[in-house]
C-alpha cells in the first residue's frame, strides 16, 4: 500500500486554544477512513492542515509526498476536498462553476457532464445555483471533489442533507474510488451509517486522537460486551434465565425476552449452551457494539483518564 | 498566469450575472450624457471647446463616483468570499493566494474599465455627433482622463482589497471602505484648504503642499486632469497648479504607487489569514 498522509505529531494552536495536540496517523491508497468525533474535536482543522490552508504549529504533515503548507501546489491536483456547509456563488449555473474549478484543476471540460450525471444533478446542470436545495448544493460539492480522479479525498460532513437514496450512492461512489486505490477520509456524526464502509475509524476528542483501527481491533481493545438477546419459548422466560446460569449478566427485558450483557470470552461459551439441546428459546439475536458504543466507550475512557 | 486568468474570468462572469457590468455601465453613461448635454448649455459656442468642458465635469463626477463604485466591488472581495464558505474551497485547488487576489484585481478592473470607457466614450460620440467640433488636442485630453479615470479606480480596488483581506466581518469592511471614500475624497480637501486658509502661506511651504497633494490619489487626479493647457483656466484649478508645479509623471507615479502598494499589502496580509 502507498502512503498517501502522514502526520507526525501535529499540534495546532489558534492563540491559547489548541484545537488538534499531538496528532499522529499514516494514511494509505485504498483506505477509507472515518474521522469521528464531537463538533469541535478537531476534525475539520485535521483537514484544513492537510490541506495547507491553515499551518501547523509543530509536527509535520505529508500530503503525497509534499508539505502542503509549503507552497507547492502540484499534490493539490491529486486531492479533492469537500468542505463541510459547501457553498457556490449563486449567481452561476452548476455547469458554470464546474468549468471554473476544472480549469483550475486543468482538466478536461468534457469531465464534467459525466459528473454531473454521476451525482444526479444532470437536469439541473444549467440552473443558477441559487435555486439549489441544500442538498443539491452538496451534490454539487461532491461532483466538484470528484474532479480529477482524485488520489485523495477529504469529505467533511459529506452526508448531511443527502436522502437515503443519495447517501447509498454516494458511498457507492466512495467505495469505487476507493477500489481505484485513493484514500477517503471522510468525518461523519452518523456513525452507524459508517460502521460497515469504513475499513478503519480513527476517533478524536478534544484535539487528542484517542483510538485507531479497524472497527473489528475497536471492539478488541475496548472489550465492550456483545448483547445477546433471547426470545424464550412461550412462557418459558423464567427457565430461559436460569438456562444461562448466574441470573445477574441477565436482564429481562419483557415477559418472552431477556438480554445478556456477554463479554468477548463468554460469547461462545453462552452460544453453545444457547444451542444446547432442550434449550427453552425460540429466537436468539446477537448485537455487537456499534461504532457509537464504541466512540461512548472511548471518549468516557479519556474523560476519565 | 492561467490561474491569475481563470479568477479574472470568473469575476467578469459573475459581474455580468449580477448585473454590476451593466448598472456601473448604465450610471456612468447617464451621468457623462447629462454632464455633456447640460454643462454645454451655459457655454454656448463661445471660446470654449465643448470637450473640454465635458473632460472638467467628468473629472469632477469621476472623483467621487469611481472610487466609491471601486470600494463598492471591493470590499467585499476576500472577508465576503471567507464569510460565505467560498473562499475555503478555491484555496483547496492547486492555486496560490496572491493569484486569487491578482486574479480578482484584474477581473474588477477590467469591469471598471469597460463601464468608463463606454459609459464616457458615450458622451465623446454623442457630442461629435451632435456636431461639435473636436480636435486632436482635445480628444488627447479625453483619452488621458479616461485612462487615469481607470487608474483612480484601481487604486481604490486595491485599497478595497486591502481592508477586505484585514479584517474578520463583512460589516467591518464596508464601514471602513465608506470611512475612506469620506477622508481620501471629501475630508482631506476640505481640511488641507482650512488648513492653507489659517495658515496664510507661514508653514506651508511649496514643497509640502506638493507632497500632501501626491499623498491623495483623488488629488493627483485632479491635478493631472484639470491643470493641462485649455482645461486649467476652465476649470480654476489654474491657481494651485502653478503653486504645486507637479510633472504629469508624478502625479501618475502618484496613482500608480496607489494601486500597487495597497494591492501588494492586501496580497501580504491576505497571505497571513487564518481560514
Amino acid at each position: 500500500m502507498t502512503k498517501t498522509i502522514d502526520l507526525q505529531s501535529v499540534t495546532k494552536r489558534f492563540g491559547k486554544i489548541e484545537a488538534v495536540r499531538e496528532v499522529s496517523f499514516t494514511l494509505h491508497g485504498g483506505e477509507v477512513v472515518a474521522l469521528v468525533g464531537h463538533n469541535g474535536a478537531g476534525k475539520t482543522t485535521l483537514m484544513k492542515l492537510m490541506l495547507g490552508l491553515i499551518k501547523a504549529s509543530l509536527g509535520s504533515i505529508e500530503m503525497l509526498g509534499d508539505d502542503p503548507a509549503a507552497g507547492d501546489f502540484a499534490a493539490r491536483r491529486n486531492v479533492g476536498y469537500l468542505p463541510e456547509n459547501v457553498s457556490f456563488n449563486a449567481a452561476l449555473s452548476g455547469r458554470e462553476i464546474m468549468s471554473f474549478y476544472a480549469r483550475l484543476k486543468r482538466e478536461d471540460v468534457g469531465a464534467i457532464a459525466p459528473l454531473l450525471e454521476r451525482v444526479g444533478l444532470a437536469d439541473a446542470a444549467d440552473r443558477r445555483i441559487g435555486t439549489y436545495s441544500k442538498g443539491m448544493r452538496q451534490r454539487l460539492g461532491l461532483a466538484q471533489a470528484l474532479l480529477g480522479e482524485p488520489l485523495v479525498l477529504l469529505l467533511d460532513e459529506p452526508t448531511t442533507g443527502l436522502d437515503p437514496a443519495l447517501r447509498q450512492s454516494f458511498y457507492d461512489i466512495v467505495q469505487e474510488l476507493s477500489d481505484r486505490g485513493a484514500t477517503v477520509l471522510l468525518s461523519s456524526h452518523a456513525l452507524t451509517e459508517l460502521e460497515d464502509r469504513a475499513g478503519r475509524v480513527i476517533i478524536m476528542n478534544r484535539g487528542v486522537k484517542v483510538a485507531d483501527g479497524t472497527v473489528t481491533e475497536l471492539r478488541r481493545i475496548a472489550l465492550l460486551p456483545t448483547r445477546i438477546r433471547i426470545t424464550s419459548a412461550l412462557g418459558d422466560v423464567e427457565r430461559a434465565r436460569t438456562w444461562f446460569g448466574s441470573p445477574a449478566t441477565c436482564r429481562r427485558v419483557n415477559g418472552q425476552m431477556i438480554e445478556i450483557d456477554a463479554a468477548p470470552d463468554q460469547k461462545i461459551a453462552l452460544l453453545r449452551r444457547a444451542s444446547e439441546e432442550g434449550a427453552p428459546i425460540a429466537d436468539i439475536d446477537i448485537l455487537p457494539p456499534t461504532l457509537d458504543d464504541l466512540y461512548a466507550h472511548f471518549l468516557r475512557s479519556q474523560d476519565a483518564a | 498566469m492561467r490561474n491569475i486568468l481563470i479568477i479574472a474570468r470568473k469575476e467578469i462572469q459573475e459581474g455580468l450575472r449580477n448585473r454590476w457590468v451593466l448598472t456601473t455601465t448604465l450610471l456612468l453613461a447617464a451621468l457623462a450624457l447629462t454632464l455633456t448635454f447640460l454643462g454645454s448649455a451655459p457655454t454656448g459656442n463661445v471660446g470654449a471647446r465643448a470637450l473640454d468642458v465635458v473632460i472638467v465635469s467628468l473629472s469632477s463626477l469621476t472623483v467621487f463616483l469611481l472610487p466609491l463604485i471601486a470600494l463598492l466591488i471591493s470590499h467585499d472581495a476576500i472577508v465576503g468570499e471567507s464569510e460565505r464558505g467560498t473562499m475555503l474551497l478555491l484555496l483547496s485547488y492547486p492555486i496560490a493566494r496572491w493569484q486569487v487576489l491578482l486574479g480578482k484585481f484584474v477581473g474588477h478592473v477590467s469591469i471598471l474599465a469597460f463601464a468608463t470607457l463606454l459609459g464616457y466614450g458615450a458622451a465623446a460620440v454623442a457630442l461629435a455627433l451632435t456636431g461639435s467640433a473636436i480636435d486632436a488636442e482635445s480628444l488627447t485630453a479625453f483619452a488621458r482622463m479616461v485612462a487615469s479615470s481607470v487608474l483612480l479606480g484601481a487604486g481604490f480596488i486595491a485599497v478595497g482589497y486591502l481592508v477586505s483581506a484585514s479584517v474578520r466581518e463583512r460589516g467591518t469592511a464596508a464601514g471602513i471602505a465608506i470611512a475612506v471614500w469620506l477622508v481620501l475624497v471629501l475630508i482631506y480637501d476640505m481640511a488641507l484648504l482650512a488648513w492653507l486658509v489659517v495658515d496664510q502661506g507661514q508653514t506651508v511651504s511649496g514643497g509640502l503642499l506638493n507632497a500632501l497633494l501626491l499623498l491623495n490619489p483623488t488629488d493627483a487626479y485632479r491635478l493631472l486632469n484639470l491643470t493641462g493647457g485649455n482645461v486649467s483656466a476652465l476649470s480654476g484649478m489654474g491657481g494651485i497648479s502653478q503653486t504645486a508645479n507637479l510633472s504629469p509623471s508624478s502625479l501618475l507615479a502618484a496613482l500608480t504607487a496607489w494601486t500597487l502598494v495597497p494591492l501588494v499589502l492586501a496580497a501580504l496580509t491576505f497571505a497571513r489569514k487564518e481560514l
